[in-house]
Protein backbone atom coordinates (compact mmCIF):
# COMPACT_ATOMS: atom_id res chain seq x y z
CA UNK A 1 0.00 0.00 0.00
CA UNK A 2 2.97 2.22 -0.19
CA UNK A 3 2.24 3.47 -3.46
CA UNK A 4 -0.83 5.19 -3.76
CA UNK A 5 -2.51 5.40 -7.81
CA UNK A 6 -1.13 8.69 -8.04
CA UNK A 7 2.44 8.17 -6.99
CA UNK A 8 2.42 5.00 -9.50
CA UNK A 9 1.28 6.89 -11.91
CA UNK A 10 3.74 9.34 -12.00
CA UNK A 11 6.97 7.15 -11.55
CA UNK A 12 5.55 5.50 -14.86
CA UNK A 13 5.21 9.33 -16.47
CA UNK A 14 8.75 9.95 -14.90
CA UNK A 15 10.09 6.56 -16.93
CA UNK A 16 8.25 7.51 -20.01
CA UNK A 17 9.41 10.74 -19.85
CA UNK A 18 12.71 9.86 -19.71
CA UNK A 19 13.36 6.94 -22.48
CA UNK A 20 14.47 9.54 -24.96
CA UNK A 21 16.83 10.56 -22.81
CA UNK A 22 17.75 6.89 -21.39
CA UNK A 23 19.28 6.31 -24.74
CA UNK A 24 21.65 8.67 -24.88
CA UNK A 25 22.61 8.16 -21.62
CA UNK A 26 23.32 4.42 -21.88
CA UNK A 27 25.26 5.11 -25.25
CA UNK A 28 27.09 7.66 -22.81
CA UNK A 29 27.30 5.00 -20.84
CA UNK A 30 29.13 2.60 -23.44
CA UNK A 31 31.40 5.22 -24.08
CA UNK A 32 32.64 5.92 -20.55
CA UNK A 33 32.76 1.73 -20.35
CA UNK A 34 35.32 1.60 -23.44
CA UNK A 35 37.33 4.47 -22.25
CA UNK A 36 38.03 3.42 -18.66
CA UNK A 37 39.44 0.08 -19.75
CA UNK A 38 41.08 1.07 -23.05
CA UNK A 39 42.72 4.47 -21.65
CA UNK A 40 42.67 4.78 -18.12
CA UNK A 41 43.45 1.45 -17.14
CA UNK A 42 40.40 0.54 -15.04
CA UNK A 43 39.42 -2.82 -14.68
CA UNK A 44 36.01 -3.67 -16.07
CA UNK A 45 34.34 -4.53 -12.73
CA UNK A 46 35.81 -1.28 -11.57
CA UNK A 47 34.31 0.64 -14.46
CA UNK A 48 30.73 -0.61 -13.61
CA UNK A 49 30.99 -0.21 -9.75
CA UNK A 50 31.75 3.37 -10.68
CA UNK A 51 28.94 3.95 -12.87
CA UNK A 52 26.55 2.05 -9.86
CA UNK A 53 27.82 4.33 -7.23
CA UNK A 54 29.16 7.28 -8.68
CA UNK A 55 26.32 7.92 -11.49
CA UNK A 56 27.36 10.88 -12.62
CA UNK A 57 29.12 11.27 -16.22
CA UNK A 58 31.20 14.20 -16.45
CA UNK A 59 32.84 13.35 -12.61
CA UNK A 60 33.35 9.43 -13.93
CA UNK A 61 34.92 11.07 -17.45
CA UNK A 62 37.06 13.29 -15.32
CA UNK A 63 38.37 10.90 -12.98
CA UNK A 64 38.75 8.76 -16.31
CA UNK A 65 40.92 11.11 -17.94
CA UNK A 66 43.12 12.13 -15.45
CA UNK A 67 44.29 8.49 -14.80
CA UNK A 68 44.39 7.97 -18.44
CA UNK A 69 46.84 11.05 -18.72
CA UNK A 70 49.05 9.25 -15.91
CA UNK A 71 47.76 11.73 -13.49
CA UNK A 72 47.78 11.10 -9.25
CA UNK A 73 45.11 9.38 -7.64
CA UNK A 74 44.42 12.30 -5.62
CA UNK A 75 43.76 14.87 -8.62
CA UNK A 76 41.82 11.92 -9.99
CA UNK A 77 39.43 11.97 -6.59
CA UNK A 78 39.50 15.98 -6.12
CA UNK A 79 38.45 16.66 -9.79
CA UNK A 80 35.86 14.48 -9.99
CA UNK A 81 34.09 15.12 -6.40
CA UNK A 82 34.25 18.95 -7.08
CA UNK A 83 32.32 18.45 -10.23
CA UNK A 84 29.96 16.93 -8.02
CA UNK A 85 29.91 19.47 -5.84
CA UNK A 86 27.01 20.80 -7.73
CA UNK A 87 24.75 17.92 -6.15
CA UNK A 88 24.74 19.83 -3.09
CA UNK A 89 22.51 22.21 -4.20
CA UNK A 90 20.42 20.44 -6.43
CA UNK A 91 20.19 17.69 -3.87
CA UNK A 92 18.95 20.56 -1.08
CA UNK A 93 16.06 21.74 -3.91
CA UNK A 94 14.50 18.74 -3.78
CA UNK A 95 14.70 17.59 -0.41
CA UNK A 96 11.41 18.87 0.42
CA UNK A 97 9.82 16.66 -1.57
CA UNK A 98 11.23 13.08 -0.75
CA UNK A 99 9.39 11.31 1.60
CA UNK A 100 10.66 8.35 4.14
CA UNK A 101 13.22 8.05 6.51
CA UNK A 102 17.30 8.50 6.63
CA UNK A 103 17.68 5.25 5.09
CA UNK A 104 15.03 5.90 2.36
CA UNK A 105 16.11 9.57 1.22
CA UNK A 106 19.59 8.69 1.13
CA UNK A 107 18.77 5.80 -1.81
CA UNK A 108 16.31 8.56 -3.45
CA UNK A 109 18.87 11.64 -2.96
CA UNK A 110 21.22 8.60 -5.32
CA UNK A 111 18.52 8.83 -8.44
CA UNK A 112 18.60 12.98 -8.12
CA UNK A 113 20.99 13.50 -11.31
CA UNK A 114 21.35 16.59 -14.34
CA UNK A 115 18.38 14.69 -16.13
CA UNK A 116 15.78 13.04 -13.72
CA UNK A 117 15.97 16.64 -11.73
CA UNK A 118 15.22 18.36 -14.93
CA UNK A 119 12.24 15.85 -15.76
CA UNK A 120 10.56 16.69 -12.46
CA UNK A 121 10.70 20.46 -12.20
CA UNK A 122 7.52 21.76 -12.32
CA UNK A 123 8.94 25.16 -13.07
CA UNK A 124 7.78 27.04 -9.97
CA UNK A 125 10.56 25.79 -7.74
CA UNK A 126 8.65 22.53 -7.03
CA UNK A 127 9.42 19.17 -8.12
CA UNK A 128 7.54 15.89 -8.89
CA UNK A 129 9.06 13.28 -6.43
CA UNK A 130 7.24 10.17 -8.51
CA UNK A 131 8.79 11.31 -11.59
CA UNK A 132 12.20 12.21 -10.51
CA UNK A 133 12.29 8.42 -8.74
CA UNK A 134 11.06 7.18 -12.43
CA UNK A 135 13.00 8.89 -14.11
CA UNK A 136 16.17 8.46 -12.18
CA UNK A 137 15.68 4.75 -11.99
CA UNK A 138 15.57 3.99 -15.84
CA UNK A 139 17.98 6.68 -16.54
CA UNK A 140 20.73 4.66 -13.48
CA UNK A 141 19.47 1.31 -16.00
CA UNK A 142 20.90 2.75 -18.81
CA UNK A 143 23.76 4.07 -17.49
CA UNK A 144 24.76 0.91 -15.63
CA UNK A 145 23.78 -1.47 -18.64
CA UNK A 146 25.64 0.96 -21.57
CA UNK A 147 28.87 0.95 -18.98
CA UNK A 148 28.59 -2.96 -19.33
CA UNK A 149 28.59 -3.49 -22.76
CA UNK A 150 31.02 -0.55 -23.09
CA UNK A 151 33.66 -2.28 -21.24
CA UNK A 152 32.73 -5.91 -23.17
CA UNK A 153 33.46 -4.13 -26.08
CA UNK A 154 36.40 -1.75 -25.41
CA UNK A 155 38.33 -5.19 -24.20
CA UNK A 156 37.76 -5.97 -27.57
CA UNK A 157 39.51 -2.34 -28.93
CA UNK A 158 42.92 -2.17 -29.49
CA UNK A 159 45.61 0.95 -29.27
CA UNK A 160 43.76 3.55 -28.77
CA UNK A 161 45.89 6.24 -30.21
CA UNK A 162 45.84 4.42 -33.47
CA UNK A 163 42.22 4.69 -33.36
CA UNK A 164 41.91 8.61 -31.76
CA UNK A 165 40.09 7.56 -28.60
CA UNK A 166 42.82 10.30 -27.10
CA UNK A 167 40.64 12.66 -28.80
CA UNK A 168 37.26 11.47 -27.27
CA UNK A 169 38.06 13.02 -23.97
CA UNK A 170 38.29 16.69 -25.08
CA UNK A 171 35.07 16.23 -27.02
CA UNK A 172 33.21 14.25 -24.29
CA UNK A 173 34.12 17.36 -22.15
CA UNK A 174 33.27 19.87 -24.94
CA UNK A 175 29.82 18.76 -25.13
CA UNK A 176 29.58 18.58 -21.86
CA UNK A 177 30.77 21.97 -21.00
CA UNK A 178 28.26 23.84 -23.88
CA UNK A 179 25.52 22.45 -21.81
CA UNK A 180 26.63 24.36 -19.07
CA UNK A 181 27.44 27.98 -20.12
CA UNK A 182 24.02 29.27 -19.16
CA UNK A 183 25.80 32.85 -18.50
CA UNK A 184 27.84 35.19 -18.85
CA UNK A 185 29.53 34.54 -15.39
CA UNK A 186 29.57 30.35 -16.18
CA UNK A 187 31.71 31.78 -19.71
CA UNK A 188 34.14 33.75 -17.29
CA UNK A 189 34.51 30.83 -15.33
CA UNK A 190 34.95 28.30 -18.10
CA UNK A 191 37.71 30.84 -20.21
CA UNK A 192 39.63 31.45 -16.57
CA UNK A 193 39.67 27.72 -15.38
CA UNK A 194 41.07 26.56 -18.75
CA UNK A 195 43.64 29.31 -18.52
CA UNK A 196 44.52 28.26 -14.63
CA UNK A 197 45.14 24.83 -16.44
CA UNK A 198 47.07 25.46 -19.20
CA UNK A 199 49.14 27.63 -16.97
CA UNK A 200 50.27 25.03 -14.50
CA UNK A 201 50.56 22.15 -17.29
CA UNK A 202 54.51 22.47 -16.99
CA UNK A 203 54.91 23.02 -13.29
CA UNK A 204 52.38 20.16 -11.87
CA UNK A 205 52.03 16.51 -11.80
CA UNK A 206 49.16 15.75 -14.14
CA UNK A 207 45.40 16.53 -12.73
CA UNK A 208 46.74 18.90 -10.12
CA UNK A 209 46.21 21.97 -13.12
CA UNK A 210 42.68 20.72 -13.08
CA UNK A 211 41.80 20.63 -9.58
CA UNK A 212 43.52 24.28 -9.46
CA UNK A 213 40.88 25.46 -11.82
CA UNK A 214 38.00 24.95 -9.48
CA UNK A 215 39.60 28.24 -8.06
CA UNK A 216 38.12 30.28 -11.24
CA UNK A 217 34.96 29.73 -9.14
CA UNK A 218 35.75 32.11 -6.88
CA UNK A 219 34.29 34.69 -9.10
CA UNK A 220 30.97 33.66 -7.62
CA UNK A 221 31.84 35.71 -4.91
CA UNK A 222 32.23 38.56 -7.13
CA UNK A 223 28.48 40.43 -5.98
CA UNK A 224 27.20 41.76 -9.01
CA UNK B 1 44.26 -2.37 -4.52
CA UNK B 2 45.40 -1.31 -7.93
CA UNK B 3 45.07 3.12 -7.79
CA UNK B 4 42.02 2.86 -10.06
CA UNK B 5 40.05 0.58 -7.84
CA UNK B 6 41.15 3.71 -5.08
CA UNK B 7 39.43 6.42 -7.67
CA UNK B 8 36.32 3.91 -7.82
CA UNK B 9 35.80 3.64 -4.19
CA UNK B 10 36.52 6.85 -3.05
CA UNK B 11 34.80 8.80 -5.65
CA UNK B 12 31.53 6.71 -5.49
CA UNK B 13 31.27 6.85 -1.73
CA UNK B 14 31.98 11.19 -1.93
CA UNK B 15 29.30 11.09 -4.60
CA UNK B 16 26.76 9.11 -2.59
CA UNK B 17 27.36 11.01 0.12
CA UNK B 18 27.21 14.63 -1.72
CA UNK B 19 23.83 13.41 -3.29
CA UNK B 20 22.59 12.32 0.16
CA UNK B 21 24.08 15.57 1.61
CA UNK B 22 20.56 17.60 0.10
CA UNK B 23 18.05 14.96 1.17
CA UNK B 24 19.05 13.61 4.53
CA UNK B 25 20.73 16.51 6.69
CA UNK B 26 20.25 19.78 4.77
CA UNK B 27 15.97 19.16 4.47
CA UNK B 28 14.92 22.06 2.83
CA UNK B 29 16.90 24.52 4.36
CA UNK B 30 18.86 27.09 1.26
CA UNK B 31 22.11 26.81 0.97
CA UNK B 32 23.92 29.98 1.63
CA UNK B 33 24.26 32.61 -2.02
CA UNK B 34 27.33 32.86 -1.55
CA UNK B 35 28.43 29.16 -1.20
CA UNK B 36 25.74 28.39 -4.21
CA UNK B 37 27.35 31.19 -6.63
CA UNK B 38 30.64 29.33 -6.17
CA UNK B 39 29.75 25.71 -6.66
CA UNK B 40 27.28 26.79 -9.73
CA UNK B 41 30.31 27.91 -11.19
CA UNK B 42 32.63 24.61 -10.49
CA UNK B 43 31.47 22.89 -13.42
CA UNK B 44 32.15 25.01 -15.82
CA UNK B 45 35.69 25.76 -14.75
CA UNK B 46 36.30 22.00 -14.26
CA UNK B 47 34.73 20.95 -17.42
CA UNK B 48 37.19 23.44 -19.52
CA UNK B 49 39.88 22.99 -17.57
CA UNK B 50 39.59 19.29 -18.86
CA UNK B 51 38.64 20.20 -22.07
CA UNK B 52 42.40 22.23 -22.77
CA UNK B 53 44.22 19.71 -20.95
CA UNK B 54 42.78 16.80 -22.09
CA UNK B 55 43.56 18.30 -25.62
CA UNK B 56 46.72 20.00 -25.05
CA UNK B 57 48.45 18.42 -22.11
CA UNK B 58 51.13 15.21 -22.69
CA UNK B 59 52.65 14.49 -19.32
CA UNK B 60 53.58 17.80 -18.18
CA UNK B 61 53.94 19.51 -21.67
CA UNK B 62 52.21 21.47 -23.92
CA UNK B 63 51.59 20.06 -27.18
CA UNK B 64 49.82 20.39 -30.41
CA UNK B 65 48.35 17.11 -32.12
CA UNK B 66 45.92 15.29 -33.86
CA UNK B 67 43.60 15.80 -30.71
CA UNK B 68 43.33 19.33 -31.70
CA UNK B 69 41.90 18.29 -34.92
CA UNK B 70 39.64 15.97 -33.18
CA UNK B 71 37.86 18.58 -31.12
CA UNK B 72 37.62 20.82 -33.96
CA UNK B 73 35.62 18.12 -35.64
CA UNK B 74 33.98 18.35 -32.26
CA UNK B 75 33.29 21.70 -32.29
CA UNK B 76 31.15 21.31 -35.49
CA UNK B 77 29.69 18.58 -34.41
CA UNK B 78 28.11 20.16 -31.49
CA UNK B 79 27.34 22.95 -33.79
CA UNK B 80 24.93 20.77 -35.91
CA UNK B 81 23.33 19.17 -32.70
CA UNK B 82 24.89 16.47 -33.19
CA UNK B 83 24.10 13.88 -29.80
CA UNK B 84 26.84 13.53 -27.87
CA UNK B 85 27.89 9.69 -28.93
CA UNK B 86 27.81 11.26 -32.40
CA UNK B 87 30.04 13.63 -31.41
CA UNK B 88 32.64 11.63 -29.50
CA UNK B 89 32.80 9.16 -32.85
CA UNK B 90 33.47 12.24 -34.85
CA UNK B 91 36.16 13.35 -32.69
CA UNK B 92 37.84 9.92 -32.46
CA UNK B 93 37.93 9.27 -36.52
CA UNK B 94 39.19 13.20 -37.13
CA UNK B 95 41.86 12.18 -35.06
CA UNK B 96 42.59 8.75 -36.46
CA UNK B 97 42.07 10.47 -39.85
CA UNK B 98 44.61 13.26 -39.59
CA UNK B 99 46.99 10.57 -37.84
CA UNK B 100 46.58 7.86 -40.63
CA UNK B 101 47.21 10.42 -43.59
CA UNK B 102 50.24 11.88 -41.57
CA UNK B 103 48.65 15.50 -41.02
CA UNK B 104 49.41 15.72 -37.49
CA UNK B 105 51.09 13.40 -34.43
Amino acid sequence: MADSPPIRFELRRGVVTAAPLAVAVGLFGVSFGVLAVTTAGFAAPAAVLMSMTTFAGSAQFAAASVMAAGGQTTAAIAAALLLNARYVPIGVSVARYLSGNSAVRFLKGQLVVDESWAIAARGDGSFNPGRLLGAGLLLWIAWVGGTVIGVLGGEALGNPAVLGLDAAFPALFLALLVGQLRSRRATTAAVLGAAIALSLVGFTPPGVPIVAAAAAALIGLVRR
Amino acid sequence: MSEAWLVVLAVGAGTMVIKAAGPVVMGGRPLPPDVSGVVALLAPALLAALVATATLAQGSALVVDARLIGLGAAAVALLLRAPVLAVVIVAALAAGAARALGVAP
